[in-house]
């Protein structure tokens, strides 16, 4: 099985265009970006995939030590964009994969000539002189408050993940609900990324990076999205009129428009 | 004086049709908020002031992400969310409600986004159940998967240094001849399994080799699989005929009083010059295949009864000699009755994979059959597989 299959790969838009990959965050998949992704068609190829435990990437697909870190994501996105032969592409990174892009293009600088990093945090525990948002207790309430949601369906859901063949009415009933993910994967997920410190890796990336940022978002403040832009050598932030951490669902035109002044700029 | 029950029903529907729709709403059995597409509160009833603690005009303005945990924050900015917009609606979701003393309130989350006529996100209408004692349960059903897991765990650890027990621990070799044993349990390979073999010295140009299958699986079929085992180790030592432990061993399992029986092959080697003499006996276990000069594949010996069930059971003894170039594979049933489908392995099968991988050629030819056996399967054995294959080094006397 090929990158593309284990991770759903959907590739839609000019086929000639230059490459525009969009990186869904923890949390959901690539449904994220059905409202942002599709204005981008008509002049790029547009990629949408869904990480390892999440959607509909291949139960396969997740290998709990190379996704023990941010770079075991980063990895699948340098495999996937160099099996879809993208070169000098676009990045478009929500949440965590703000920084997952960061490391991407850092491992191989050949695929992208433009990250942009929606809602981004290179660190969401407080630290000395650095306000992230977060204690590590707060994190370890989030991990519980996992634990909690997934209860109800970890024993039920989990062999549809897995894919059970011998219940497809479950199958059925799962298609038409988002943002599914194998609990199991999600916790760990959950852990890698709000335990991550990324900040040292912000200066080492000379790709042009735009950071949209949100007012009023609860996981990456405007303070946080500030230091990313200013921390990255060609770092540019726009405040996006919106608030929340997904201005990809509850501001999408704005969000578009920003994209659009920046990748064709 | 008491009411009649007609009374009392004729009274229950007219406090009904008094409820109004604001104290419905206000003395809701569960609390309602209202926010706008980003959360912002813009109406909560009474019930969900009390269970938060909060004075209901305190509420109004602020966002409802903002009376959850910090865990929970990142769970709403992360799941609700979005699902709420990408699906409208969010169903028992798990949240903890900061109150304004610092305790948690644990609450059940369903939510409803409205749109406008064009489609437009224009209210969110969210009804909170007061979750403490079910969390409680909830907690106590995590600590007990948890501790499930670990067990799940410990007894699979188990499960395989039972298993390793049944076979030798290291690879067998027997100087002047060329040895090769294969061993895989069924299925996913988490449970013991019932077959085993065994190779060991038991004098200067003297080795046994024993193969055999306990029916059953699970421990307490290992538990009998280590009986005989040892059994046959022990016997091997006092008696020469392998027709007559056998027999010993029969008596073994029969006084033992377990309901389980096995069956056994035994074979006796003697190095003598360049060649071996074998005695064997079988008892109720596929016979032996030798390969010998020019290719051909019969069987040795006869198969005799099964071990461990009559009181008087019929064992042959076998001899013969294998010369440079010839071959023995003994098996258990997991190789010819390996299914796919309706399809049998079979000896026919087996007969090929004899063909194709014993030889000159190949260094370890039982792993070989072995996994041409599991392949055959798609990887999901259905019974365990042993598999000790012996071969004589050398080309054997040119035919003339």
């Amino acid at each position: 099985m090929n990158a593309s299959e284990r991770h759903n790969v959907t590739v839609t838009g000019r086929p000639d265009g230059q490459a525009m990959i969009f990186a869904h965050g923890f949390g959901c998949d690539q449904n994220m970006w059905r409202f942002v992704a599709p204005a981008f068609e008509d002049d790029f190829r547009v990629v949408v995939f869904d990480y390892a435990g999440a959607g509909d990437a291949d139960p396969t697909a997740y290998d709990a030590e190379r996704h023990g870190s941010l770079d075991g994501y980063a990895a699948d996105v340098v495999e996937i964009s160099r099996e879809l032969g993208v070169k000098a592409g676009v990045f478009v990174g929500h949440s965590v994969s703000s920084m997952i892009g960061v490391l991407a293009d850092r491992a191989d600088p050949e695929l992208f000539e433009k990250l942009v990093l929606v809602s981004p945090s290179p660190r969401y525990i407080d630290d000395e002189g650095y306000v992230g948002g977060f204690t590590e207790s707060d994190i370890r309430e989030l991990l519980d408050s996992l634990d909690s949601n997934y209860l109800g369906w970890s024993s039920v859901m989990a062999p549809v993940i897995m894919g059970n063949p011998d219940r497809p009415e479950l199958g059925a009933e799962l298609t038409a609900s988002f943002c599914r993910t194998d609990p199991a994967v999600a916790r760990r997920f959950a852990e890698v990324t709000f335990l991550s410190d990324n900040r040292a890796d912000l200066a080492t990336v000379q790709t042009p990076s735009l950071v949209l940022q949100c007012s009023d978002d609860a996981i990456a403040p405007v303070s946080v999205g500030e230091y990313v832009a200013h921390t990255m050598p060609n770092g540019s932030l726009v405040m996006l009129d919106a608030t929340g951490h997904c201005p990809n669902l509850s501001a999408p035109e704005a969000t578009v428009d920003a994209i659009a002044a920046f990748v064709r700029r | 004086m008491a009411m009649t029950s007609a009374a009392a029903d004729q009274g229950f529907y007219d406090a009904l049709l008094e409820d109004d729709p604001e104290s419905l709403y206000e003395q809701a059995p569960c609390g309602y908020l209202s926010t706008d597409p980003n959360g912002g509160i813009v109406k909560v009833n009474k019930t969900f002031a009390t269970l938060s603690g909060y004075p209901a005009a305190e509420l109004i303005g602020r966002r409802f992400a903002d009376l959850l945990s910090a865990g929970g924050r990142i769970y709403h900015e992360t799941h609700y969310a979005p699902m709420l917009r990408m699906q409208g609606t969010v169903r028992e979701m798990a949240f903890e409600i900061v109150r304004p003393d610092g305790s948690r309130l644990p609450v059940l989350v369903n939510a409803a986004l409205q749109r406008g006529s064009s489609g437009e996100p224009r209210v969110v209408h969210i009804a909170i159940f007061d979750a403490t004692e079910r969390r409680e349960y909830e907690r106590e059903l995590v600590r007990s998967l948890r501790r499930a897991e670990r067990s799940e765990a410990q007894a699979k650890a188990l499960a395989r240094t039972l298993q390793q027990t049944l076979i030798p621990p290291t690879p067998p070799h027997i100087p002047g001849l060329d040895v090769s044993a294969a061993y895989r349990p069924a299925g996913s390979g988490e449970e013991v399994g019932g077959d085993f073999y065994d190779i060991f010295q038991i004098g200067t140009d003297d080795w046994v080799i024993t193969l055999g299958d306990v029916c059953g699986k699970g421990v307490d079929a290992a538990v009998i699989t280590a009986l005989v085992r040892h059994t046959l180790r022990a016997l091997t030592v006092q008696v020469d005929a392998p027709d007559e432990v056998l027999h010993a061993l029969n008596d073994v399992l029969v006084a033992h009083g377990t309901d389980r029986f096995c069956t056994v092959l035994l074979l006796r080697l003697r190095h003598d010059g360049d060649s071996w003499a074998v005695t064997s006996s079988a008892g109720g276990h596929p016979l032996p295949l030798r390969v010998v000069e020019g290719g051909a594949i019969t069987t040795v010996g006869e198969t005799g009864s099964l071990v461990g069930v009559l009181a008087r059971p019929v064992f042959h003894p076998e001899t013969f000699r294998l010369t440079p170039g010839e071959a023995l594979v003994l098996y258990t049933d997991g190789v010819t009755e390996g299914r796919s489908g309706q399809d049998f392995y079979g000896e026919h099968r087996l007969l090929d994979s004899i063909v194709a991988h014993i030889g000159p050629h190949t260094q370890w030819p039982a792993n070989e059959m072995m996994e041409h056996v599991v392949a055959f399967q798609h990887g999901m054995p259905r019974d365990d597989i042993a598999i000790v294959t012996i071969r004589v080094p050398g080309e054997g006397r040119p035919t003339t």
